[in-house]
């Protein structure tokens, strides 16, 4: 059961992704990814980690692309051009090294970590959102802080931003 | 095995059933309402009290021309009434509409009335869902290619994330003083009294946070006084204008689905669920656990009529004071909340 929806999870990733990044729509591009974060939402799901799922959804799907879309109809963009102008070789050039400047990393690293158990214990049971409150707040509280000061200091730049301009 | 995913069959087709049982039943009841507050006497020709006016209603939508506009984007153009429909109906099986959690069914534990019982994210989930009932609202503007849809669709997003932010916070408030995100659990600390005399609803313990919520569960199901993204005044009908027939009743019936699970949350998180105040029921057994489900669907009851009394109340607002009251009035009152359970739970007064 597991693997086999991790396989169409996985499926649909990747082939959403390259329609998000491929597809000269906006909108289609962002309708596609947002079928990409689900996918990964139910991978997290499988692995136990059910909050993750759900705030992926929530945070990435539910506001951050709906900000997306708004900007995208604001500006009303029908299509975008295609970048580069016709040199394949460059493009093919390009996309192997891309892959492989992605993949071989992800490939080492699986291959020498030594296969711990992925799933949270008892993560089916209890659930995960108690375990990740009491690590944000004890083990990691520096860095939970730290990260709520940059987001202050990215309101207060935006804020900046997109002020009048006194008269 | 098999019983077990019999038990959750039976569950979902009765919740199915209900929850669109439920849009004829207030399609009459807002038609009924809306005259009786203006003094018409309002749709009473088909069947007793008018009550047949529906049913003929949804026959006159079924065989009405299909028309597709030709320069709609057509995939996404089809795709957002049926997302509108199917996002509105999937939220509910995170809701417990029943205490039942010592029932058998056919040898099995019915494990209390709720489709999916072993959600422990349950109110996460509900979120997820429901913030993608924008993406039906905003495709349909910008598939058909109008510039009165656009807006509506524009208005829409800009309306959604305003307000879910605010309903967002409003809930940390209840989810901190039930101690769980399982919405059977947030019901269950509800039960008894506080500080003696008042139940212990989220609705006396925390008010602010439950008028908040409240005032999102508004604009997020785009009703009156927050109907901006259809205001037929000004943009013919919104996002809808391009859409006819069984298309056009998807969103209508979308609307009310949603209404109803809105209305359910607000119960199930505020007003306690299957509980009464004051009165201690045991809600044991089958008889108990209908009653159970006759008190949360008697609540339900008044707010979907609250949906109703406050759309032919109010005027609509203007989009500039929609923001600001977003911004400005229901996310600073959402924080407070928080801020007072905090401080409530710490002096152990809550």
């Amino acid at each position: 059961m597991v693997p086999i929806v991790f396989v169409i999870a996985a499926v649909v990733a990747v082939v959403f992704a390259i329609i998000t990044v491929a597809h000269s729509s906006p909108v289609i591009n962002v309708l596609s990814l947002v079928v990409v974060f689900f996918a990964m939402a139910a991978i997290f799901a499988l692995l136990g980690m059910d909050f993750l799922a759900a705030v992926q959804i929530i945070v990435y799907s539910g506001a951050i692309l709906v900000l997306f879309l708004f900007v995208i109809m604001l500006l009303n963009i029908r299509s975008v051009e295609r970048l580069g102008s016709g040199r394949r070789v460059q493009a093919l050039l390009g996309t192997v090294v891309a892959v492989g400047v992605g993949a071989v990393p992800l490939i080492a690293i699986s291959l020498l970590t030594p296969a711990t158990g992925a799933v949270y214990p008892g993560a089916l049971e209890t659930g995960t959102v108690v375990p990740i409150g009491r690590a944000l707040l004890t083990t990691h509280l520096f860095a939970f802080e730290f990260i709520t000061l940059l987001l202050v200091a990215a309101i207060v730049g935006a804020v900046y931003l997109a002020r009048r301009e006194p008269r | 095995m098999w019983v077990e995913v019999l038990v959750i069959g039976i569950k979902l087709a009765a919740v199915l059933a209900a929850l669109l049982t439920t849009v004829p039943i207030m399609v009459w009841v807002e038609r009924r309402a809306s005259a009786l507050m203006q003094d018409r006497l309002g749709p009473n020709r088909v069947g007793p009290f008018g009550l047949f006016e529906p049913v003929v209603d949804a026959v006159k939508l079924i065989t009405k021309e299909d028309l597709i506009p030709s320069n709609v984007s057509r995939f996404l153009y089809l795709l957002a009434p049926a997302m509108a429909l199917t996002v509105a109906l999937s939220t509910f099986i995170a809701v417990p509409f029943g205490d039942g959690s010592d029932l058998e069914l056919f040898g099995h534990p019915v494990r209390g009335f709720i489709v999916a019982p072993d959600l422990n994210i349950g109110i996460l989930y509900i979120f997820a869902i429901s913030s993608l009932a924008v993406y039906a609202t905003v495709l349909a503007g910008w598939s058909s290619n109008n510039k009165y849809s656009m807006l509506g669709g524009i208005r829409a997003s800009a309306q959604t994330i305003s307000y879910e932010l605010a309903m967002t916070i409003s809930v940390v408030g209840v989810l901190m003083a039930s101690g769980s995100l399982h919405l059977h659990q947030v019901v269950e600390s509800q039960a008894g009294t506080w500080l003696g005399v008042l139940p212990r609803w989220h609705v006396c313990t925390q008010i602010l946070g439950a008028l908040t919520f409240v005032v999102a569960a508004f604009a997020e199901t785009n009703r009156v006084p927050f109907d901006l993204p259809e205001a037929e005044a000004e943009l013919v009908s919104g996002y809808m204008t391009e859409y006819s027939s069984m298309k056009y009743a998807a969103f209508f019936m979308g609307e009310y689905v949603h209404m109803t699970v809105s209305s359910a949350l607000i119960v199930t998180m505020f007003f306690g669920g299957w509980t009464l105040p004051w009165i201690d029921l045991p809600f044991s057994g089958w008889l108990g656990g209908l009653l159970s489900i006759a008190i949360f669907v008697a609540k339900v009851a008044f707010f979907l009529f609250f949906f109703v009394w406050v759309r032919w109340t109010l005027p609509r607002f203007r989009f500039d004071q929609l923001m600001a009251l977003g911004w400005k009035v229901m996310v600073p009152l959402a924080v407070l909340n928080f801020l007072w359970v905090g401080i409530a739970m710490a002096a152990g007064i809550l």
